[in-house]
Formats: structure tokens, C-alpha cells, sequence
């Protein structure tokens, strides 16, 4: 059982958790929408923007550090955005060098650097809270109410089902090879790189005719229920006004944000 | 247990809103062929076919292996997809794992997605399986070596096209991020080239139909070795001039409004800045590209005719 | 619901029933790889039968099942409630025939339990407050209404067994078509599935490798060997026959 792993969503009674799926969806995105739109320093509005997420943490009810403990995931890709730091011209404020190349730090590069982590941290916060406070199955409800064409909602549906299904599979032909791995003390082990390159392809050949066949059981329980070709779904959720008004505050307060950002 | 992220997946604030945008609108025009082509294709059995595929890429991204000092090779998925669903079909899967990986897992942004599913679910998926196209009429052994140049030159594409995203939204240096992308996804994309090519061959071993004249695989039209031929040429064309010479991409970049006239100013920063590992002239690095693939292609095939003798 | 008993004798199909259930005349099958599954299979079900289906692995158990409600179709005739199978009748004969996979996780695919049971009736094109209602009334009978809003990756397998046979009881079937249904279960589990299999009021044909299961749940039983009928009588008279038993692969239990 390996679920728990996977599993983003934290059961809790909360306002938050409460909402129509539909505006958490679009109020994350405006969310995003906005910082990207905020300009380069704008420190006051990336506050503002911050302390909407405390609120909507707070809200939740799953703490008010709640994203901010799991926000750093994004931070390895800063490393792709590091050379603004130094190509952007503007008064120096740091240098070294390494090896052969000397690097000048420049105020207005620290300044772009800087904005593009705030960005990205804000941003991957509020997804984070998206799928803590709300149940996949809903968000897959949600893309289906905001027009997402049918097919590809139905294969997110059919992937997030059977995502935890073939991964212990995985989990288990990796223990597997894990488990015949030995070692002589002395000698390397495990044979050359292709040889262990054509082990992974191996199981994931045999993953692939395993799932294949999988289909295969799977289209006969569908057939053997009725299905021929067209898929119905029930959605459960329907818009409350309460709804329609956290939807139009929330975009009220980003407008301030914005605005604010530009002063 | 946990889940692994894959490099490349870029997140929300690294990418404009512009550059988003045109990403998203780029993305959701392919995914609507893709619909349109699949709706009319596909028999009712598709549907949980390309369900559990899209379930069957994302856990087979967990499978790797060793390669050197603590690095480790895997499957992205993007040729490989397309080469064993057709490749409308392995677009839309890739779209979903892609989707799924954002939305779950926050491995790549949401705004980001669309650029996300075009570098490395449309791209990968239309070069990979445009190069396999021209070889999925040949012999079993000729195909997984194809199919390895097509998953090597797919990961290549998709971080190409990362490279210029990122760089279209200021957020990196175009001399510095080409090089370190390529240079990465070289190597990962060798990763993926393996897998993909041992993988197929073991399919070939074991359901030789499933890839076969009568199957999805097969069925896609021969213009799509001309898109692949077409993408592949762009890339080995674009990478070195990219590099050699970005004044040139920049100014097609400011024209069409990309970037705005405050970051265009000339790139002072490092003097006498040059890339040892890619040569002075924009010629010399076209060369080492072309070469550089064709080395790769006939590794691919070696390796495919090996693990076909060993079978 | 009583349970019909008719005397049968050994190595025969029993001619007090009528079959007015399910009937099958000698039904042929071959794979498209030429593998041969069926060689002319007849039997008859009638209303109340719980009947267990045993034989060898290979023994072409499943491909008959998969023939009740025409995911194959072979040579030869199905009638299901005196309506003979055609590509017609597909959907309506499928409505009465739920069939229920052995590995769980191919029979739930769906992400909730809820929509997972509903996806049969929602199919059959019932309005949905009908088919809410179906569902409430299927997880009640298989007691798992508390289980209504849970995912199904979260089940343990036993639980997922409950909600498959749900999931085909919501299209009010007239006749349950079960592949393996205890096999992983550990023995609590199997219990509940056990008690459960016999209360439910419903004509019920179990393939099964479990001896135990069938002489205790099932007092008629169809042995299968090499794609034919080879007994179909009285559990109880063939369980005694142990050189019958080993000859076709099987145990006392």
C-alpha cells in the first residue's frame, strides 16, 4: 500500500475545502496570472500577495505555515534563471570569479533574480494548497465544468485511478531487480551501463504489456456495464453564491494587488 | 516513496505571461487536432487504452538506472508514447501525464503548462515518432535503433525549446542556457534513448503485433517523417546559431515583442565570453551537431542489433 | 430467498429446470490465434440456482463467462432470460448479466467509488435520480454505504471485491456472474464475502478455485476441463468422487 505517498489531499472541514472546486481552480490561476504580471521589485505587492496566501492557509485549516513547509520544491530550477544575476547591466554590487570567468553581480540582475524566485514561490504555494484543500476527483469535475475537452479529462481520470496501481507495480519489479543485485566484495557489480540500461528497458517493456493487457480487462468491464463508446459522467457540484462572491472578491483583492504593483 | 520529479518541467514565475500564453495557445491548437484526429481514428477501446498508457508513462518515469557517480538514467516518455500509440494519440497521453504532474504534484507550473506539454509532450512526441515513421516499415532490429535517435533528438528538441522560452522571458541568458540545457539533455536524453530502445525491442520480442503493420504505431501518415525530419533539421540548426550568435535571435525576438527593449541591451557583462566545447564559428558547431547526431544514431543501432542477438 | 434444488444426476445437465435464466447450447470458441477455449459447452441456470463453476486453470471458465454477456461470441446459442444474445440485444442483455472481474482493479476504474458505481446505470441511460438511487441501494446490499465518497486506490482488496460486486448489482441484473471471488483475500475478508455471496437474494453462477467456498456456499456445481462440461450435478455427490477430482485437476476440499 503505497497510496499515502501519493496522496495530496488533507481531509479537513474547512471553508477552503468547502468551496465549488471551479473557483479554486480559477482563483489559483488568477493568482499565478498575477505575479506573473507584477513588475520586476515590486516588494509591496508581493507581500500583499504573500499574506493572501497566509490568509488562505489560515483558512484551510491546514495551518498557516502549511505551504510554506512544502514550498521549495520549485527552488532547484532557479538554477536556470541564475545568469540574469549577471547579464543584465547595472551597477555592480558583487563579484568572483571561477576558473577562467569572472562574474560581476549587478543591482538591477540581483533585482530580476530575485523577483523570478518570489514569483515562483508564491505561485507554487497557492497550487499547493489547491490540491490540499481539494479532491482530485473534483478537480478533475472542475476541468470538466471549465470546458476541458472530454477525452483528456477522462484519460486524467483513468491516470490518476490506475497511477497508484501500475507505480506499486513499478515498486515492485524495481525490489525485485533490488532484491538479485548482489554483490562480490572486491568487484564491481551490476555489469556496464548498457547492460543496466537494458534491464530498466526491460521492465519497462514488460510494464508497458502489463498495462496493455490491463486495458484490455479494463475495456471488457466497461462493456460488460454498458458502455459503447460514449462516456456519462454525474457532476455533483453546483455553484453556490457564496461561490460567485469569494470568486469576485478574490478577483477584487488581486486588482488591488496589481494595482498597488504598478504604483 | 516518493514521487521523483523530472528535470524540465519548468515551474510558474520562470516564464512571462506572453511566452505563456503563446505556449498555451501553441499547445491547445496541437491538442485540438490531436482531439479532432483521435475522435475519428479511434475505436471505443482507445479510450481506456489511452488511459492506462498515460498511467503506464507516468510510473515507467520511476524506472531508472545507475549510470555515475550517484546520477541515474530514465524515461521522459514523449517518443516512446507516440511510437506505441500513434502519435495524436501519444500527445494527448503526454498532455495528461504532464497535466497530472502539475496539477498533483506540482512538478511544473500551472500558468507554465502549456509551455510544459508543448517542450515536452508535442515536440518530443511529433520528432519522436516523425524519425520512427521512416523506419517502421524496416526490419525489428532497424526500429528500436531508430527509435533511440528519435527518443535522443525528442529530449533534445523539448529542451531546446525550453532554453528559448526561458530566455524569450528573461530569465536566462541565451549564450549560457542553450549550452548548459543541451549539455544536460544530452545526457538525459541518452537515458531515455536506452530505455526507450531496450523497451521496444523487448516488445518487439514479446508482442511483435502490437508495433506491427495493422497496429496504432503503424497507422500515422508518412508526413509526419517529414515534420520530424523538418523539427530535427530545426534544432541542429538553431542550437549552434543560438549560441554563435544570439544577436540575431534577439532581434527576431524584439521585432515579434517578446522582449521588451529594457532587457535588449547588449549582453556586457562577461568579457571575452566564449564556449570552449562549441567552437568559434556558427559553421564549425552545425558540423559538430550534424555529426555529433549521426555518431549517436549509429550507437543506437549498434546497441538495437545487439539486444536483438542477445534475445 | 429459497434456493431451488432439483435432483440431478451425475455427469448431466438436470432436466427439472427450464433454464428460464440463463440457458447455453453448445457453445464453440476459438481465439483469434487459433487457441480453441470452448468445445460445444451447454448449461442452464434457473432462477434462485447458486452454482459454483470449478475447473483447471485453462479450462476456458473465464471465456465462457466473458460469453454471458457477449464481450466474445462464439458459435453456438446464449439466452439470457429467454432472450437469445444478438448484437441487438447487447446493451439490455448486458444490463442482466453483471459480471464481475476477478482482479478488482480492473472491474473499478473509475476514481470514486460513487461514480464507479453509478457508471452502469448512468449507461444504461437511467435519469439521475434513479440512478443515485440504485447506487445507495447496491452499497447498501454489498454494506459499504459508508464507502460512498472514498477513492477506490484507497480500499483494501476484500473492500474493493464488495464495491465491484456493487458496482454490478446497480444495473439490477438478473443473474451475477462472479470470476475468483475470494481469491487474495485474507480469511477475514473472505468470511465477509462468504456471508455476504449467500445472503444475497440473486441466481449466481462463481468460477472458483476455492473447494472450501463451494461446499459451503454452493450446492450445485459445473466442473470444466479442456474447453467442455465434464460434470454438472449435486457439490455434495461430486465432491465424494475423489478420483473424478484428481483426474481434472482438482482437490477434496
Amino acid at each position: 500500500m503505497h497510496f499515502d505517498a501519493f496522496d495530496r489531499y488533507h481531509e479537513k472541514e474547512s471553508f477552503i475545502h468547502h468551496l465549488d472546486p471551479r473557483v479554486k481552480v480559477v482563483v489559483t490561476i488568477v493568482f499565478i496570472v498575477s505575479n506573473a504580471l507584477l513588475p520586476d521589485g515590486a516588494w509591496l505587492a508581493f507581500g500583499l500577495a504573500w499574506l493572501f496566501l497566509l490568509a488562505a492557509n489560515a483558512l484551510s485549516g491546514l495551518g498557516i505555515a502549511y505551504t510554506l513547509k512544502r514550498s521549495l520544491i520549485a527552488l532547484p530550477f532557479a538554477l536556470i534563471a541564475v545568469t540574469v544575476l549577471f547579464s543584465i547591466p547595472g551597477k555592480p554590487v558583487a563579484n568572483f570569479s571561477i576558473a577562467m570567468w569572472d562574474f560581476v553581480i549587478t543591482d538591477a540582475g540581483l533585482l530580476r533574480f530575485v523577483s523570478i524566485l518570489i514569483r515562483s514561490w508564491l505561485s507554487v504555494q497557492i497550487a499547493l494548497l489547491l490540491v490540499a484543500a481539494t479532491r482530485f476527483p473534483d478537480l478533475i469535475h472542475a476541468l470538466e465544468h471549465l470546458r476541458v475537452p472530454a477525452i483528456l479529462t477522462t484519460i486524467i481520470a483513468f491516470l490518476y485511478r490506475y497511477l497508484f496501481v501500475l507505480t506499486d507495480e513499478v515498486f515492485r519489479l524495481l525490489r525485485a531487480r533490488e532484491s538479485r543485485s548482489a554483490s562480490v566484495t572486491g568487484k564491481r557489480s551490476g555489469g556496464g551501463v548498457f547492460w543496466r540500461a537494458n534491464v530498466a528497458g526491460n521492465m519497462a517493456g514488460q510494464l508497458f504489456l502489463r498495462s496493455y493487457e490491463r486495458s484490455d480487462r479494463i475495456y471488457n468491464a466497461m462493456l460488460s456495464r454498458g458502455y459503447t463508446g460514449h462516456l456519462y459522467t454525474l457532476n455533483a457540484h453546483e455553484m453556490k453564491p457564496s461561490d460567485y462572491f469569494v470568486t469576485a472578491f478574490v478577483v477584487a483583492i488581486i486588482f488591488i494587488v496589481q494595482v498597488i504593483g504598478r504604483l | 516513496m516518493h514521487y521523483s520529479p523530472v528535470p524540465m518541467h519548468i515551474p510558474d514565475g520562470f516564464l512571462s505571461l506572453i511566452v505563456s500564453i503563446v505556449c498555451w495557445a501553441a499547445s491547445a491548437a496541437i491538442i485540438g487536432l490531436a482531439i479532432s484526429k483521435t475522435n475519428k481514428a479511434l475505436g471505443e477501446k482507445q479510450i481506456p487504452l489511452m488511459g492506462v498508457m498515460a498511467a503506464f508513462i507516468f510510473a515507467a518515469q520511476m524506472i531508472n538506472f545507475p549510470v555515475a557517480g550517484g546520477t541515474s538514467g530514465h524515461l521522459l516518455g514523449g517518443a516512446m508514447a507516440a511510437i506505441v500509440l500513434g502519435p495524436w494519440a501519444g500527445m494527448l497521453v503526454m498532455t495528461s501525464v504532464i497535466a497530472v504532474q502539475g496539477l498533483l504534484f506540482q512538478d511544473g507550473g500551472l500558468v507554465v503548462m502549456g509551455a510544459n506539454i508543448l517542450n515536452m509532450g508535442l515536440v518530443t512526441a511529433a520528432v519522436g515518432y516523425g524519425l520512427y515513421r521512416s523506419a517502421s516499415t524496416q526490419s525489428t532490429t532497424v526500429k528500436p535503433g531508430v527509435a533511440g535517435v528519435a527518443a535522443w533528438l525528442s529530449v533534445m528538441t523539448g529542451a531546446l525549446l525550453t532554453s528559448l522560452e526561458l530566455w524569450l522571458s528573461g530569465t536566462s541568458q541565451l549564450q549560457m542556457v542553450i549550452p548548459a540545457m543541451l549539455g544536460v539533455h544530452a545526457l538525459i536524453g541518452l537515458g531515455e534513448a536506452l530505455i526507450t530502445v531496450s523497451a521496444l525491442a523487448f516488445i518487439l520480442r514479446t508482442r511483435p503485433d502490437l508495433l506491427g503493420a495493422d497496429s496504432e504505431s503503424a497507422k500515422g501518415s508518412r508526413g509526419w517523417v517529414v515534420v520530424g525530419a523538418l523539427i530535427s533539421l530545426a534544432v541542429v540548426l538553431i542550437s549552434p546559431l543560438a549560441s554563435g550568435d544570439p544577436d540575431g535571435l534577439e532581434r527576431v525576438a524584439i521585432n515579434m515583442g517578446f522582449i521588451d527593449t529594457g532587457l535588449s541591451a547588449p549582453y556586457s557583462i562577461i568579457p571575452d565570453y566564449t564556449l570552449p566545447f562549441l567552437g568559434e564559428t556558427a559553421f564549425s558547431t552545425i558540423a559538430a551537431g550534424v555529426i555529433g547526431v549521426f555518431v549517436v544514431g549509429a550507437i543506437m543501432m549498434l546497441v538495437g542489433r545487439g539486444m536483438k542477438a542477445k534475445a | 430467498m429459497p434456493i431451488s434444488h432439483s435432483k440431478s444426476s451425475f455427469v448431466a445437465s438436470r432436466e427439472a429446470c427450464e433454464g428460464d435464466v440463463l440457458q447455453v447450447r453448445d457453445l464453440h470458441f476459438s481465439y483469434p490465434d487459433g487457441h480453441s477455449a470452448l468445445h460445444g459447452v451447454s448449461l442452464k441456470l434457473c432462477e434462485g440456482d447458486k452454482v459454483a463453476l470449478v475447473g483447471p486453470n485453462g479450462a476456458g471458465k473465464s471465456t465462457l463467462m466473458l460469453h454471458l454477456n457477449g464481450i466474445l461470441g462464439g458459435h453456438g446459442e446464449v439466452e439470457i432470460g429467454g432472450q437469445r444474445l444478438t448484437r441487438d440485444n447487447l446493451p439490455a442483455v448486458r444490463a442482466m448479466v453483471g459480471l464481475v472481474f476477478q482482479n478488482p482493479d480492473d472491474q473499478l476504474f473509475s476514481p470514486t467509488v460513487f461514480e464507479d458505481v453509478a457508471f452502469g446505470p448512468l449507461h444504461m441511460g437511467l435519469p439521475e435520480v434513479e440512478v443515485r438511487a440504485r447506487v445507495d441501494a447496491a452499497l447498501e446490499a454489498v454494506r459499504m454505504s459508508s464507502y460512498k465518497d472514498r477513492l477506490s486506490h484507497h480500499l483494501s482488496v476484500g473492500e474493493k471485491k464488495r464495491i465491484a460486486i456493487a458496482t454490478v448489482l446497480s444495473m439490477n441484473p438478473s443473474i451475477l456472474v462472479l470470476d475468483e471471488p475470494s481469491a487474495g483475500l485474507d480469511p477475514r475478508a473472505r468470511r465477509t464475502l462468504i456471508n455476504l455471496l449467500r445472503e444475497l437474494p440473486i441466481t449466481m453462477l462463481v468460477s472458483t478455485h476455492d473447494m472450501k467456498l463451494v461446499q459451503e456456499l454452493f450446492p450445485r456445481t459445473i466442473v470444466m476441463d479442456e474447453g467442455r462440461v465434464v460434470a454438472d450435478g449435486l457439490t455434495m455427490e461430486i465432491l465424494e468422487n475423489e478420483e473424478f477430482l484428481t483426474a481434472h485437476g482438482l482437490e477434496k476440499p
